[in-house]
């Protein structure tokens, strides 16, 4: 970077300057933006193939290999596009892309959710510090040592069956996804609140509030985007391990983790490798885009990174 | 050393009183479960009386914390429910008795555990070599084709879900290349050559997956360890390379590895449930995943408290280690 620009545009400029220059951050923002707009569009996309997730082709099974779908590439035609899913000859295309669209669903809210909350954890125990510092931090540990998929598997057992499983879903992995971002920006934080410019706000009267709101998170923000950008493939492989699992989205809602469970008969014995790849496929590439989106707003971000690399 | 055994007093209390206290939060919301074990257990037709009974056998007549005093006291000295011929006896370590299995939950964990352990241990192991290893080597042949080819590794790694490589992993070389068993578990007491044979797959996708985050890790601590002034010391006193990178370099790079094991522990269980899924093995995911279906409470409090414990003894001996390697975690 030359330094003669660094005296005149923002470190915000800055960073999203050289975040243009990262081809792996261009790479990672175009599959992600691929990702949202078909996980926006998915609904219309089933439209427009003239399918749904939930019609049977028995049809197009065939008896004689166990009801594997007849002909190459798991079925696929002009019709079924990715093919359909064996047993019971579902579209596949259909539950691939409304998969795609409760992953990402569930992943973007609990990542505002967890931002939110953690966010404002950090900032107020470093700003407070004391024993509410003490208290959360103690807190923080305790969650993060935690067997977390044990007890979101266990927690099934006390939620009443009439309880939403995907509100469930964002509630247990929120309950243990903002401990991470809150350690993060209270450390961040700490070294904030020695500097001179809170030192003055506080000295003129501003309240705890307004420090922390007007000083401290206009300050954060940088590494409150690189966190929660690098949370989101964490959340997408954590619902699609749920569901995996058994535990997390219900049929008949389609998810990308399910029909990977599903999968794992036909994978065995060969009959249907097609099950795996597709849905397989999708899950890959939601995860691959956000973390070289989300590798690359760190290395924009962050410059002790950028010196050590 | 006093030093040292106070810390290790201190960390033994802090981890009991963690146990403790998490033991009580675990009970306190498993045992608002919608359902009513005893109404499960009682059978067809059932009657008030025949109700009142089961309750009472399971003890679940009592208040929710004498419930709790007695699984607490069932852990150390054990339990029995019922009495006379129909007593049923749990022996300490007691962790809840489950009715729908007519088996004492400790017994049920045992049963499992080798499994999951064999899984966990086997990739740990593997991870922390393969990442500490490629960690270095990345590090030594900065900005060359090995280093990319470690950092690419460590991509993929981070961006494909355990499962999802295990099903891969199973497709190619189990059945398109046919080499290696795709499921089942032979316990290592039965033939230790089968055992490892059927585990190496699980071992290989899980290690390759968690080593990705140690191969990034390795290789920026050694790149700064490198450029410290200790090294060019050791260098300027015409220590070979080989002693520098491994005697002295090595040195600063484990202290962090192992902080972030003892941070990975909690998912290296989890990965250990997938992995067991994914390989048809009947492990503590499984016992845990169907204990949830059939609504056992005593299964799901056992086996959830247990994986904490676990998980909290697992810490403590990081953290001595961590206390022994590096004396100003002890001193501090």
């Amino acid at each position: 970077m030359s330094s003669s620009v660094a005296g005149t545009v923002s470190p915000t400029r800055q960073a999203m300057r050289r975040l243009r220059r990262d081809r792996s951050a261009r790479v990672g923002l175009v599959v992600v933006a691929l990702l949202i707009l078909i996980a926006a569009a998915a609904p219309l996309l089933v439209r427009l193939a003239g399918q749904d997730a939930t019609t049977y082709h028995i049809d197009l099974l065939d008896p004689a290999r166990g009801n594997a779908p007849r002909g190459a590439v798991g079925g696929a035609s002009g019709t079924h596009w990715f093919g359909v899913e064996p047993l019971t000859g579902r579209d596949l295309f259909s539950i691939v892309v409304l998969g795609l669209r409760t992953s990402l669903f569930i992943a973007v809210v609990v990542t505002l959710i967890t931002t939110v909350v953690g966010t404002l954890a950090g900032i107020s125990a470093a700003y407070f510090g004391g024993w509410y510092d003490a208290v959360l931090s103690r807190l923080l540990d305790f969650l993060f040592g935690f067997p977390q998929l044990v007890f979101m598997i266990a927690l099934g057992i006390v939620v009443p069956a009439g309880f939403p499983r995907w509100l469930l879903l964002i509630l247990v992995l929120s309950f243990f996804g903002w401990a991470g971002l809150a350690r993060l920006i209270r450390n961040q934080a700490r070294s904030l609140v020695a500097r001179e410019f809170v030192e003055a706000a506080r000295s003129v009267g501003s309240s705890g509030w307004m420090v922390i709101t007007r000083e401290l998170l206009p300050n954060l923000l940088g590494p409150v985007l690189v966190i929660a950008t690098l949370a989101i493939p964490g959340y997408i492989g954590a619902e699609a391990a749920l569901s995996f699992l058994g535990v997390g989205v219900p049929p008949p809602t389609p998810s990308l983790g399910r029909s990977i469970s599903d999968s794992i008969a036909w994978v065995y014995t060969g009959a249907d490798p097609w099950f795996l790849l597709f849905p397989g496929a999708m899950l890959f590439f939601a995860v691959l885009g956000f973390t070289l989106l989300g590798d690359g707003v760190r290395d924009a971000f962050d410059v002790r990174l950028r010196r050590t690399n | 050393m006093p030093d040292l055994v106070w810390f290790l007093t201190r960390r033994l209390f802090a981890a009991l009183l963690v146990m403790l206290a998490l033991s009580l939060a675990v009970y306190l919301i498993f045992y608002a479960i919608p359902a009513d074990p005893a109404h499960l257990a009682c059978g067809k037709p059932c009657t008030p009386d025949r109700l009142e009974q089961a309750r009472h056998f399971m003890q679940l007549d009592q208040s929710t914390l004498q419930q709790y005093l007695n699984f607490l006291k069932g852990i150390v000295a054990g339990r029995t429910f019922g009495d006379g011929a129909a007593a049923v006896h749990c022996n300490a370590p007691c962790f809840g008795y489950s009715f729908p299995l007519a088996r004492p939950v400790t017994t049920l964990i045992t049963d499992r555990l080798p499994i999951t352990a064999s899984i966990a241990l086997g990739a740990a192991v593997l991870w922390l070599l393969i990442g500490v290893s490629l960690g270095v080597i990345a590090a030594l042949n900065r900005g060359r084709i090995l280093d990319r080819l470690a950092v690419g590794v460590a991509l993929i790694g981070v961006s494909t879900p355990s499962f999802l490589l295990g099903l891969l992993a199973i497709l190619v070389f189990g059945f398109w290349l046919n080499m290696v068993p795709v499921n089942g578990y032979i316990p290592l007491t039965e033939s230790p050559v089968d055992w490892a044979w059927h585990l190496v797959t699980p071992w290989i996708v899980l290690a390759i997956l968690q080593a990705a985050s140690y191969i990034r890790l390795t290789r920026s601590q050694m790149l700064e360890e490198l450029n410290l002034d200790y090294i060019t010391t050791a260098r300027a006193k015409g220590a070979s390379e080989a002693r520098v990178v491994l005697t002295h370099g090595l040195r600063g790079v484990l202290v962090p590895v192992i902080t972030l094991f003892g941070l990975d522990l909690g998912s290296l269980l989890g990965g250990a449930i997938l992995t067991e899924k994914v390989f048809s093995m009947q492990g503590l995911g499984d016992l845990l995943i169907s204990a949830v279906g059939q609504l056992d409470v005593a299964v799901v409090v056992g086996v959830t408290l247990f994986s904490a414990f676990l998980i909290i003894l697992a810490n403590l001996v990081v953290d001595i280690v961590h206390g022994v390697l590096d004396p100003r975690v002890s001193h501090g």
